[in-house]
């Protein structure tokens, strides 16, 4: 796939997507005409009241949901061609996700828990072992890597989460929501790091937020209203034209 | 990838011990009863097996009566008597001797004692038959027989009943109104095939017994002994043939009577047991059914308890194969610790029940085989169900899962 990357190709690429659920009367459009362009390196924040799609834009970059119409291109290649688990192989080698509700496995050690991706990626033990500590170190969670998530505060636990999508080295990392279920202190902690692997590291970041303050640390926001993208810039540019006409 | 499988599977299962538990039970309890029934079983064919070899093979008797042993089946035949013992003892090479054996139940009395005990009448070449030694005391002696002079020899059972750890010799005990000399005691042969006591007897003089018990010359059984290097069959025919002479069978009529060896007796002994156990089996098979089904209740109740768990399993990467392997795996990991702690539960009762019914343990390595491969089969059958459910989960669906 890397192969027929072109150096200025963005790696997220979406056209003309639409998403609709249900049939007739209940017919819904999540995503209605949206086309988007994330280039390698960028760090960019979707979001919109609730209901605007953002979620479901999320899922359709993420790869779990095929679009109704148009075409989704990640590095060059139409997911929407893409049988279930060729799009499973494409999440398990490209893409890593961290969820606001954490999504650890329970009664499972950070360790373990960072581990399950490269298991399903037929990593040896030994090195996956090395990998995960190595994952786990770089989000400081070195010494903490035998305990379970309930022994994790919630800070830490969104930290291993966030060890569990970088373990495979992903192109892009996938955020929904990751500071929606943590205090404004641990908040700045888990973007600040976002921020250091998008810097440190060039990880591309796609993330869903509906807090101002968080996605100021994107270097993009991308605004949906009723499943189509409204403003799309800086975040200081998009916040202040939303301030303005609200 | 298999391995890391396993390895996972066996985590998802002590992660929750308590249910993992629970679930196996109906097939721990489905193993072990077939592994315990067939066990048991095997003993106790071997037990006859080993009697009968005890018994030697190479005793015969002759009953009147046609067609299966039992009740009723005597009465119209006539009896058979004296002079057919010694017919076949002098006239067949092939037997190398015969014995008249008359037998009923009653009361044996000595003083105060009293026990129920099984009379024989016969004579001293019984014996001989089926290589019983006198271990105090003596035989009858021919005088004893001929006259019909109320003296006996007990069994061991009947020793300790009426006189104790006491020497018996000289001592009388009244059956029925006979007043009977002890004579000799049988060396004691504990339990037969039946689980009767082979030692609870009484032998007295055939004459004596059919004078003062019975008070016919009848003879109900005749034991007979094949002469040594001439097979059991071989003798069976010729007794047949004599027998049909001297009770002037002609040819085409069916025998009145019937000659039975030892080989018979235990295959029909075996063949109640193997009967026994195949419909105990049976039964014990369907627990494992239950058990089946119990595993695929709890896999259907994993799954949808793990919905989120398989989400998150499916998002970072994994195969909708590699979850139904997951899911599949679990169930056949879980299945054979049950089949593997029923089978070594049945075993173990299994070895306390031979051990108190005093029969061989005899553990047979293709019905462990049969119950682990079972067992693990099981977990198949009823995992790939709930297994396939869970792997055609859709992620973002998974994902929401509360």
């Amino acid at each position: 796939m890397a192969d027929t990357m072109e150096a200025d190709a963005p790696v997220i690429e979406l056209r003309n997507i639409s998403k609709t659920y249900g049939h007739g009367e209940a017919e819904v459009h999540a995503m209605d005409g949206v086309s988007l362009s994330i280039a390698k390196g960028e760090f960019v924040a979707i979001m919109g009241p609730s209901g605007s799609g953002k979620s479901t834009a999320m899922n359709m970059i993420g790869c779990l949901d095929r679009p109704t119409s148009g075409d989704y291109l990640f590095n060059g290649v139409h997911v929407g061609d893409l049988t279930k688990d060729q799009r499973a192989i494409l999440r398990r080698n490209y893409l890593g996700f961290v969820f606001q509700g954490f999504n650890l496995l329970a009664r499972t050690s950070a360790l373990d828990n960072v581990e399950l991706p490269l298991i399903y990626k037929g990593v040896p033990a030994a090195e996956r072992r090395a990998q995960a500590l190595d994952a786990l170190a770089k989000v400081g969670l070195k010494g903490r890597e035998h305990h379970d998530p309930s022994e994790l505060s919630g800070g830490q636990q969104q930290r291993a989460a966030i060890a569990r999508a970088l373990v495979g080295s992903p192109q892009v990392l996938l955020a929904d929501e990751p500071t929606g279920n943590l205090d404004t202190k641990l908040s700045v902690e888990i973007m600040e790091l976002l921020k250091l692997l998008n810097e440190r590291d060039h990880i591309t970041i796609v993330m869903v937020t509906h807090e101002e303050d968080m996605a100021t640390y994107a270097h993009r926001v991308v605004w949906m209203v009723d499943g189509r993208v409204e403003r799309d810039g800086p975040p200081a540019e998009v916040f202040n034209h939303e301030r303005h006409s609200a | 990838m298999i391995w890391e499988t396993i390895r996972l599977a066996i985590q998802a299962i002590f992660r929750n011990a308590l249910r993992s538990i629970l679930t196996v039970l109906g097939i721990v309890i489905g193993v072990a009863a077939v592994i315990a029934m067939v066990t048991v079983g095997q003993g106790s064919s071997d037990q006859v097996t080993a009697d009968v070899a005890k018994l030697g093979t190479n005793v015969l008797m002759v009953m009147p009566g046609a067609g299966q042993m039992g009740p009723g089946n005597n009465s119209v035949s006539a009896a058979l008597d004296i002079k057919d013992v010694e017919a076949l003892i002098d006239q067949l090479s092939s037997v190398r001797t015969a014995a008249p054996y008359n037998q009923t139940s009653l009361n044996a009395v000595y003083g105060t004692e009293d026990t129920r005990t099984s009379v024989a009448g016969t004579d001293t070449r019984y014996l001989d038959v089926v290589d019983w030694p006198i271990v105090l005391g003596r035989g009858f002696l021919p005088t004893e027989e001929s006259s019909g002079k109320a003296v006996c020899i007990i069994g061991e059972t009947v020793r300790q009943e009426l006189f104790g750890n006491t020497d018996p010799l000289g001592e009388k005990i009244r059956l029925k109104n006979v007043s009977c000399e002890v004579i000799g005691l049988l060396e004691a042969k504990g339990a037969s095939s039946f689980g009767s006591d082979q030692d609870d007897i009484v032998l007295m003089p055939i004459t004596a017994f059919q004078r003062r018990v019975t008070g016919s010359s009848d003879i109900t059984m005749i034991y007979a002994a094949a002469a040594t290097n001439v097979s059991t069959d071989r003798t069976l025919v010729d007794i047949e043939a004599l027998m049909r002479e001297r009770r002037r069978i002609s040819d085409g009529e069916e025998d009145d009577f019937n000659v039975r060896d030892m080989k018979q007796m235990a295959s029909m002994l075996t063949g109640i047991t193997d009967v026994l156990t195949g419909l105990l089996s049976a039964v014990a098979a369907v627990s494992l059914l239950v058990g089946g089904i119990g595993i695929m209740n709890i896999m259907l109740v994993s799954v949808t308890e793990r919905t989120r768990e398989i989400g998150i399993r499916l998002a970072v990467g994994a195969t909708a194969n590699q979850v139904l392997l997951q899911f599949l795996v679990e169930a056949i990991v879980l299945s054979m610790i049950g089949g593997l702690v029923g089978i070594l539960s049945g075993l173990g009762l299994a070895a306390v029940a031979s051990n108190l019914m005093a029969i061989p343990f005899s553990p047979d390595a293709a019905i462990v085989a049969i119950a682990f491969l079972f067992s693990a089969a099981v977990g198949v059958i009823f995992g790939y169900f709930p297994a396939r459910r869970a792997a055609r989960l859709d992620p973002i669906e998974a994902l929401r899962h509360q």
